[in-house]
């Protein structure tokens, strides 16, 4: 007799050791997959993994580009770790960066002819206070309504890209930009300062830095990064604890989206210096796979940021030097997602055929 | 050829620290009701689960109809004539009833044979249906009805019910006796499991008794009163202890009063008026089967839950009905609810991160809001020695103990801080019998020391052992107490069975 699908069955026990190498089996098990499809594609598989994964770090140029994109992978990540770590499905981010984009880029232009040392940490302030305000609609509609925050701030990430959309076709569109869909450039006081001539990795890395730091200390030794924990791994233990979890839900989705919001406005002010439409290649959602392949760690999220970046500068060299198209990226960081999670349900449970008569 | 269907014989299944079925032998007689009776925890359960195929037993075997009977699921039981009604319901609560019948059918059916079908089931056994109604719109009786169709449709020779009437009105209750009736008139047989005395007196024939996991007696009910079930229920009780009472001062110091709750949820049990007096330095002790509002008591007594419709609770001369659970520890009033992994101590936090969980203003746990390690630590040692809990160290996570060091741990949690009220539910629910004795033996020398306890039970040696007072509590409403050394067992047991006198 049959029994073709096995059942998934808990495992009693997880093994310590395996969970923390899921995130280096994942990565593995993503080269070989890329290597089949490259061959797939009929390309050598060494040769098409260099370009992708060596070449684009092998000029001090090329880090630095590193740096640039591991930034807001990994403020957004940390962010998002505080929603995870309770257990809320915050997958808006990239609306939340979008917000923080617009509200202080949104400053930037309307100071576009002062130049000031206040301009620049106003600009951050505005671009926290915007990606926090746009977090907690999704904390207010959970907490009141009980509504599912994964479909509300999903559905929100559009309607914060259709207001930027909006804004810099329509009221902040650059009067000497020619009606391109643009705003005016930032003046010099409101751009991020670069740390390096020549190179574009910029302050928002140092911000980045801090603020990893911070959340780490939050996490580890705070009453606060406790009950985030405890409400995550058991509400009813938080219950029995006291611990008020409408508090906790309002205090993960503003600081994710105070994180993201200070992601979007650093590559407003950083490496593009003015407002259109596509500010971000989906920072807040590749952000998403970072904090998971980090394991919620502020050191893990690190390397994880570093690591899905080189996915995106890989996919522009292949473009270039391989003629693949640059959606490659994305399908490599799918692949590390989908074999993280995969990982993750075989740590806790094991597959079993049933016998059956 | 006899009359009886099913043979159980030596049927033993047993579970990490803890063997739920012990040889347990007994024959079903054909076309008749049979009762498993028996206390939460009795064996009832994986009996039943043993009999649908969703356990397999270690040792023994089933007869049915004279042949060898295994299953290894529960469609395969269906297929062999066996069928059951869950406690809880599987239907999908946005399909129709219609749909929800055809999904949960081995073999393919159309529409309209099933509704030719549910005609003369609908009929015959009193069993009406909407049959476009979205399961939502539906009472809970309802709800088993569709499940009893559900089970119908494939022509059981034996029918499982678990518990059917926890989530019944008495009027849907009676119409479901009707239902059981038609059926046994047809030559089906029912197997039904309950702990309540009464229903198995009116409409079963024959009885089954159980108790840890042991066959007490199985006997024609005709010559059975409650009293009697209840005795072979709960056993035998030990002798009255030597409790102390000198202890006690006559000062009131905690205070229930008049508490009702209504829940507008099926699976949840409304509490009814419920008082109760607790003095200075005494146990107090809740008994009752699982089920009867015990949980949702415990919620109210902690601040888990403040949305009560009427009453109050006074502790030294403070309202406190409206304060959540920090509030309260802020008052010295400390509590362990039943269960272990997940409520009262989080399986993948340490030991000293566990000790967060419940901080009472003496102890220094928090400054300007970062954790004091050090002071964290030394408290989970000071537990882990008082109380010798066997572990590794504080840093070891909670899910590494056994039941019994866990329970020894977050009791002494809550001891350690020296409350001047303990309530505790289930102090010692499925641990082993040393941790239960030095569990015991603490909660008395507390007492003795001056907290009050409240203690909510389903184990009436426990309580017995250890309460100065107890009162029962059933459907939601709470006896009033019975000084522990005076009571007699075959009182308790019929007001844990639903019977006044």
């Amino acid at each position: 007799m049959n029994n073709l699908f096995p059942s998934i069955v808990s495992r009693s026990q997880s093994s310590g050791l395996m969970n923390f190498f899921v995130p280096i089996i994942s990565i593995v098990l993503t080269l070989i997959t890329g290597s089949i499809i490259f061959i797939l594609l009929g390309f050598d598989p060494a040769y098409a993994l260099y370009t992708f994964f060596i070449s684009p770090i092998s000029s001090t140029y090329g880090i630095s580009e590193l740096f640039v994109k591991a930034t807001p992978l990994a403020l957004i990540a940390i962010g998002l770790s505080y929603c995870f770590k309770n257990n809320i499905y915050n997958i808006g981010a990239e609306g939340q960066l979008t917000m923080g984009a617009i509200f202080g880029g949104g400053i930037a232009i309307l100071f576009h002819d002062t130049n000031a040392f206040w301009l620049l940490p106003l600009m951050i302030f505005a671009g926290a206070i915007g990606g926090a305000l746009w977090g907690l609609i999704p904390a207010i509609l959970k907490t009141k309504f009980n509504t599912n925050e994964i479909l509300t701030s999903l559905m929100l990430v559009y309607v914060a890209l259709f207001i930027l959309d909006y804004l810099v076709v329509g009221p902040w569109k650059d009067p000497f930009g020619y009606s391109f869909p643009k705003s005016r450039p930032f003046s010099e006081s409101g751009r991020m300062p670069l740390l390096f001539d020549g190179l574009r990795v910029h302050f928002g890395l140092i911000i980045t830095l801090f603020l990893i730091f911070v959340s780490w200390f939050i996490f580890s030794k705070t009453i606060f990064g406790f009950q985030l924990k405890v409400s995550g791994y058991s509400p009813k233990a938080a219950r029995y604890a006291g611990f008020n979890q409408t508090t906790l839900v309002f205090f993960a989705f503003a600081v994710c989206g105070a994180f993201a919001g200070i992601a979007g406005l650093a590559e407003v002010s950083g490496p593009i210096g003015l407002l259109y439409r596509d500010i971000s290649p989906n920072y807040g959602f590749t952000a998403i796979i970072v904090a998971f392949l980090g394991r919620l760690h502020p050191i893990g999220i690190i390397f994880a940021s570093l690591v899905i970046a080189l996915t995106y500068l890989g996919a522009e060299d292949a473009q270039l030097f391989l003629q693949i198209p640059s959606a490659v990226g994305f399908i490599f960081q799918g692949l590390v997602l989908f074999y993280l999670l995969g990982a993750e349900l075989l740590i806790n449970y094991k597959l079993t055929y049933k016998k059956l008569l | 050829m006899s009359d009886t269907i099913l043979n159980i014989e030596n049927i033993t299944k047993s579970f990490p620290r803890v063997i739920a079925n012990k040889k347990v032998t007994f024959d079903i007689k054909k076309n008749a009701v049979h009762a498993i009776l028996g206390e939460n925890g009795a064996g009832k359960s994986t009996l039943v689960k043993i009999l649908y195929g969703l356990l397999e037993p270690d040792e023994g075997n089933i007869k049915l109809n004279n042949k060898d009977f295994k299953v290894n699921s529960p469609a395969e039981a269906r297929k062999q004539g066996i069928g059951m009604v869950f406690q809880h319901f599987s239907l999908f609560d946005s399909l129709s009833v219609k749909e929800n019948l055809i999904l949960g059918i081995d073999e393919k059916m159309s529409y309209s044979d099933l509704e030719d079908k549910l005609e003369n089931i609908s009929s015959r056994y009193n069993l009406p249906l909407d049959l476009d109604a979205p399961i939502t719109a539906l009472s809970a009786g309802e709800k088993q009805r569709v499940e009893i169709v559900r089970i119908l449709l494939q022509d059981p020779q034996i029918l499982i019910m678990d518990e059917p009437t926890s989530v019944l009105t008495p009027q849907e209750v009676e119409s479901l006796f009707v239902t059981l009736n038609a059926l046994v008139k047809e030559g089906r047989t029912i197997l039904y499991i309950t702990h309540k005395l009464e229903e198995v007196i009116s409409i079963c024939d024959t009885v089954t008794i159980m108790r840890s996991g042991e066959i007490i007696d199985t006997s024609s009910t005709s010559n059975q009163t409650a009293k009697t079930l209840a005795t072979k229920m709960l056993g035998q009780k030990l002798d009255d202890l030597k409790t102390n009472y000198g202890h006690i001062k006559d000062k009131v110091n905690f205070e229930v009063k008049n508490i009702s709750c209504d829940f507008n949820d099926p699976f949840l049990t409304d509490l009814k008026n419920i008082s109760f007096q607790v003095r200075v330095g005494e146990i107090y002790g809740i008994a009752g089967v699982a089920g009867n509002g015990q949980s949702e008591l415990m919620d109210i007594l902690t601040g888990e839950n403040i949305n009560i419709k009427s009453g109050s609770i006074t502790f030294d001369s403070k309202k406190i009905e409206k304060y959540g659970p920090q509030k309260r520890r802020d008052l010295s009033i400390s509590f362990v609810p039943e269960n272990r992994l997940g409520h009262s101590a989080v399986p993948e936090l340490s030991l000293s991160e566990n000790i967060l969980l419940s901080q009472f203003p003496k102890n220094n746990f928090i400054k300007n809001g970062i954790i004091l390690k050090n002071n964290v630590d030394d408290f989970a040692n000071n537990v882990i020695n008082e109380f010798k809990v066997i572990t590794p160290g504080n840093d070891a996570k909670a899910s590494s103990l056994s039941g019994g060091n866990l329970q020894k741990y977050v009791i002494g949690r809550e001891i350690s801080s020296k409350p001047k009220i303990l309530i505790i539910s289930h102090p010692t629910w499925g641990i082993d019998a040393g941790a239960e004795h030095s569990i015991r033996e603490s909660l008395i020398e507390l007492s003795q020391n001056g907290t009050s306890i409240i203690v909510i039970s389903q184990d009436l040696d426990e309580l017995i052992e250890i309460t100065h007072k107890i009162s029962v509590i059933y459907d939601g409403k709470l006896s009033k107490p019975f000084r522990t050394s005076e009571v007699e067992i075959e009182k308790l047991g019929l007001l844990m069975g639903g019977k006044n006198e």
